[in-house]
């Protein structure tokens, strides 16, 4: 199990040698010491590996994350997991603004708040967050699902497409286009899915969400609509 | 688009290592704002008495600006290219009129406690040249430049003071500071650069001369502020803190039972003691903050 | 009519200000509700390079011969950080148009054509194509605030990332693709409905301000493992400031893209209303270059009307590093040709003017994602005409640089020039032709 201490390599040797892993690395367990709010720590990363970050991150921690496992102990600063394709990203304190933004894949679990724009431009990532979201969370969010245990700010799902989101809590508004649905059983289906994924396995009772998604009133322009824009 | 850093001692024990601590975070921020630097200090008053920071290019002569204030001038401290006068406050005024007469020096800030030093360069190195980590206080906030769209110079940098013991440093860039600027002078303000940040604190100086709190100030500056914005404010007790409604601009806070900080970015905080510990945040979007010592 | 009434009968006189096209533009939002949409750039006339001339050898300067005495034309882009830089054999490249803005064949024709003359095609809006990637021996790969498309496979595929701030049709505004050309396989490269209209963000998600794009851009670069050159886009508005900025936030090259670069489709009155000419974006943006000691180490790439080789030969001569060219390049595959006219006319315009490529019904298969249109377009034979023209540009700025006395492009300098208008003496910062003078010089 390699440890690296940022406190001694650079972040550029870290990230180099994490690209350079082999299909068949049997490297697969990394320690990270002293992140101290470092920049894009284990970006880039396209490996069946696991990470482990001991400490607080700065942004685009795990930017662009392929297969990995990234664990921080910490907290997360903007953009974490920006742009994920696959793997699982887990924030064991807070995310700082745009958490998952655009992400295409995977799973990023909070267990703390995450802060504005969470899931902004989610383009297919589950994104799970134990505690709150601030405003514009879930912005022109166009597939994926954002689950949220705690409340949402502002805003909410402004501009979504297809998106699915699930809140606990209370909501302040909701964004242009997005409405309550109802939930379905394939929606619960669905959610309790993603909360087991995410570890919270008979915890949580899906019962207490409501489901919020796309009015789809603005797929195609119209003039009556342009309140909304 | 800058680099912001405050921290507000709690234990007094601290207090000789302000200067030491802020530094820190000012060279963690260089990257951010590598055109630029200032900060402000608020140490120890002395009562009856008031501070004045004077700026002038590096050839001026401060010695004779001192000798034509006499005995106006209790104390007096020479930092590089800035000098911190000490005046009996029943003589405020009147040096500072002397020196608003004077050519080539300026007044940066003044107050009780207050001390603002700025100057153009890297952060670290206009820490160096005036001392920050031999500097001690109750409190400090810091800023580091890059300028967006006005001009790298000394009066362009951070922090603004806004009144007496009081200043602001701004991240982000307004939109419509060159109307508010123009309503302003129509009130009186008086201007020296085409920043937005001036113009911020300008707002912010006149509404409290007009009556209003800091914190109304700051509320108010939502509605006339048009823009992305951080701002910190130092006041003679503590500092404030302010995003604007779309909040796209970062800022992180810190606290301990020793102190509270603010940083742009987490990292400028790591090396505070007990940073491991403490409890880490981010300030809402338009929501004034204040923290003070009662 | 008497021989008195035709004395006294004043001719219709129609306004300037209310002319054919602010009248009907008038009627038809009244009739429709919805802001007029299109694409190209800014259609009305601006200072441009027209206005230009170059002070070709005299007494006092010497040519070069045609052929033997060789002008040289290459030019390497990103050499400030980037283990690999881009070199080009031609200053001239292709700029960023979307797959979806444009058919898959014409995306391959640009690649095939720029790969033969040895220079680099961009990706857009929409992400990068198989196609592309196997066509385009230098590909530049941008990422924009929808990222559409983005991700790291493609990411390090690329030579070069373009960061896109903005472009020069919209400096403010974000991509746009009505439902029309939202086909199955745009949809999936996007993850969106099909036959949607595609709402755009005008922002990054991740990042505001270049005290924060700085890291963005390191990011890509940890990504990638520093090999490729990033390059920042940005659309004439700010040049002075903007370039400056780009250089702090650690960019290895600037796209500069004036108000007459085209888009595939966002609101006229967007296109002809904001953004700078590039005739006055690229001395501001050359000079911030120069106060930061960075002209010929971050290279200025400019853009936006850019047509022959005159034109490639004026911006070099200005300060730029190259240019780019989309418009044009369209032009060259075979957009809006003459021997299309009965078709043009059906679609209720005529060669020349064709613009509505958001509807996605080009006849020349360019601009369209109809597969019976763009079957039209041959890519092999689309890539050929290409190639020419770049040759021809080429050829005609090292004509014009051996009459000025140049061995290489890059010896172009603003004072081989002179200015034919007092506009463009002013934008430039060039003198008026037979004088001294620039206006504003002072002002400085």
């Amino acid at each position: 199990m390699p440890t690296v201490d940022l406190a001694l390599a650079s972040l550029r040797e870290l990230n180099a040698t994490l690209h350079r892993l082999s299909a068949t690395t049997n490297e697969t367990h990394w320690h990270i010491l002293n992140p101290r709010g470092q920049h894009s720590i284990a970006a880039g990363v396209d490996a069946s590996i696991l990470v482990e970050v001991d400490g607080h991150v700065g942004y685009y921690c795990a930017g662009m994350n392929k297969r990995a496992r990234v664990i921080v102990h910490g907290n997360a600063g903007q953009g974490v997991a920006e742009n994920m394709m696959s793997g699982r990203v887990h924030v064991e304190g807070d995310a700082s603004q745009a958490a998952g933004a655009s992400g295409c894949g995977g799973l990023l679990v909070i267990d703390g708040n995450a802060s504005a724009r969470c899931g902004i431009s989610m383009k297919g990532i589950d994104i799970v967050v134990k505690g709150s979201v601030g405003h514009l969370s879930a912005f022109m969010a166009q597939a994926g699902n954002l689950v949220v245990l705690g409340d949402a700010g502002d805003a909410l799902g402004d501009s979504i497409y297809e998106a699915h989101l699930y809140v606990r809590g209370a909501v302040k508004s909701l964004g242009a286009d997005c409405v309550e649905k109802p939930m379905r059983d394939d929606h619960k289906a669905e959610l309790r899915n993603l909360l087991d994924t995410a570890g919270l396995n008979g915890s949580v009772d899906v019962g207490e969400f409501r489901r919020y998604g796309s009015a789809r009133k603005l797929y195609h322009f119209h003039i009556d609509n342009v309140g909304s824009y | 688009m800058c680099g912001i850093a405050g921290i507000f001692l709690k234990d007094r024990e601290l207090e000789p290592k302000l200067g030491q601590l802020l530094a820190g975070m000012l060279g963690t921020l260089s990257d951010r704002g590598p055109d630029s630097a200032g900060f402000a200090v608020y140490g120890d008053a002395t009562s009856d008495h008031r501070k004045l920071t004077l700026r002038a290019p590096a050839d001026f002569d401060f010695d004779k600006l001192l000798s034509t204030l006499g005995s106006a001038v209790s104390a007096h401290q020479r930092h590089d290219t800035h000098l911190v006068i000490t005046v009996p406050a029943a003589r405020e005024r009147a040096v500072v009129a002397a020196i608003e007469n004077a050519k080539g020096v300026k007044i940066v800030g003044g107050g009780r406690r207050m001390d603002i030093f700025k100057e153009v360069g890297r952060p670290d190195k206009v820490a160096a040249r005036f001392e920050l980590d031999r500097m001690s206080g109750t409190h400090a906030i810091g800023h580091t430049r890059m300028a967006t769209e006005s001009a790298v110079t000394t009066e362009g940098a951070h922090p603004f003071s806004t009144g007496p013991d009081q200043c602001l440093v701004h991240n982000g860039s307004l939109s419509n500071h060159n109307a508010v600027r123009r309503e302003l002078a129509r009130e009186g303000l008086r201007f020296e650069t085409d920043n937005d940040s001036e113009v911020a604190a300008g707002f912010l100086t006149w509404k409290m001369k007009n009556g209003a709190s800091l914190q109304q100030a700051m509320e108010a500056s939502l509605e006339a502020l048009d823009g992305f914005y951080t701002f910190v404010i130092g006041t003679e007790s503590g500092f404030g803190v302010l995003r604007d409604p779309i909040a796209c601009k970062p800022a992180v806070m810190a606290e301990t039972d020793r102190w509270v900080a603010f940083g742009t970015e987490y990292r400028a905080l790591v090396d505070l003691p007990g940073i491991e510990n403490a409890s880490v945040w981010e300030p809402e979007p338009a929501k004034p903050y204040l923290w003070e010592r009662h | 009519m008497t021989a008195q009434d035709r004395w006294i009968h004043t001719p219709p006189r129609k306004s300037a200000t209310f002319d054919d096209y602010a009248i009907a533009e008038i009627r038809r939002a009244a009739a429709t509700g919805i802001y007029d949409i299109r694409g190209g750039g800014t259609k009305r006339k601006l200072p441009h390079f027209d206005d230009l001339v170059f002070l070709g050898a005299s007494i006092s300067r010497y040519p070069l011969e045609g052929y033997r005495e060789k002008c040289s034309t290459d030019v390497t882009i990103g050499g400030r950080f980037a283990k690999k830089p881009i070199k080009l054999k031609i200053p001239v490249t292709i700029a960023g148009m979307s797959f979806g803005a444009l058919s898959a064949q014409a995306k391959e024709a640009l690649g095939r054509g720029a790969s033969a003359v040895g220079t680099t095609t961009t990706t857009g809006d929409g992400g990068m194509t198989a196609e592309e990637r196997e066509h385009s021996t230098l590909l530049v790969y941008q990422v924009l605030p929808s990222r559409y498309g983005t991700n790291p496979d493609d990411l390090r595929k690329a030579d070069a990332i373009e960061v896109v701030v903005g472009q020069g049709a919209k400096p403010g505004g974000g991509g746009m693709l009505l439902g029309q050309k939202i086909t199955k396989r745009v949809a999936e490269m996007r993850r969106l409905p099909e036959g949607i209209d595609q709402r755009s963000a005008c922002r990054h998600p991740d990042w505001t301000g270049p005290d924060d794009l700085e890291i963005k851009i390191h990011e890509l670069r940890e990504i990638t493992d520093w090999e490729k050159p990033v390059y920042v886009k940005v659309g004439a508005s700010r040049p002075y400031y903007d370039t400056a900025l780009a250089v702090k936030s650690g960019a290895d090259a600037i796209v500069l893209d004036g108000m007459q670069g085209g888009t595939a489709a966002t609101q006229d009155v967007f296109i002809e209303n904001v953004g700078l000419p590039i005739l006055s974006a690229i001395v501001p943006a050359v000079r911030a270059l120069q106060e930061l000691g960075m002209h010929r180490k971050v290279q200025l790439i400019v853009s936006g009307g850019i047509r022959n080789g005159a034109d490639v030969a004026k911006c070099l001569a200005l300060g730029a590093d190259a240019v780019s060219i989309g418009t044009a390049a369209l032009i060259a595959l075979g957009d809006n040709d003459p021997h299309m006219e009965d078709e043009y006319r059906a679609l209720g315009t005529t060669a020349g003017a064709y613009d509505d490529w958001h509807e996605g019904r080009d006849p020349a298969g360019i601009t369209t994602q109809d597969p019976v249109l763009s079957a039209r377009l041959d890519p092999i034979v689309g890539a050929r005409k290409l190639a020419k023209y770049l040759s021809v540009m080429t050829l005609e700025a090292q004509t014009i640089a051996r009459a000025c006395g140049k061995s290489h492009l890059h010896n172009l300098e603003p004072e081989d020039l002179a200015a034919l208008t007092i506009e463009a003496a002013a934008m430039a910062r060039v003198p008026l032709a037979g004088t001294n003078w620039i206006p504003g010089a002072d002002k400085l």
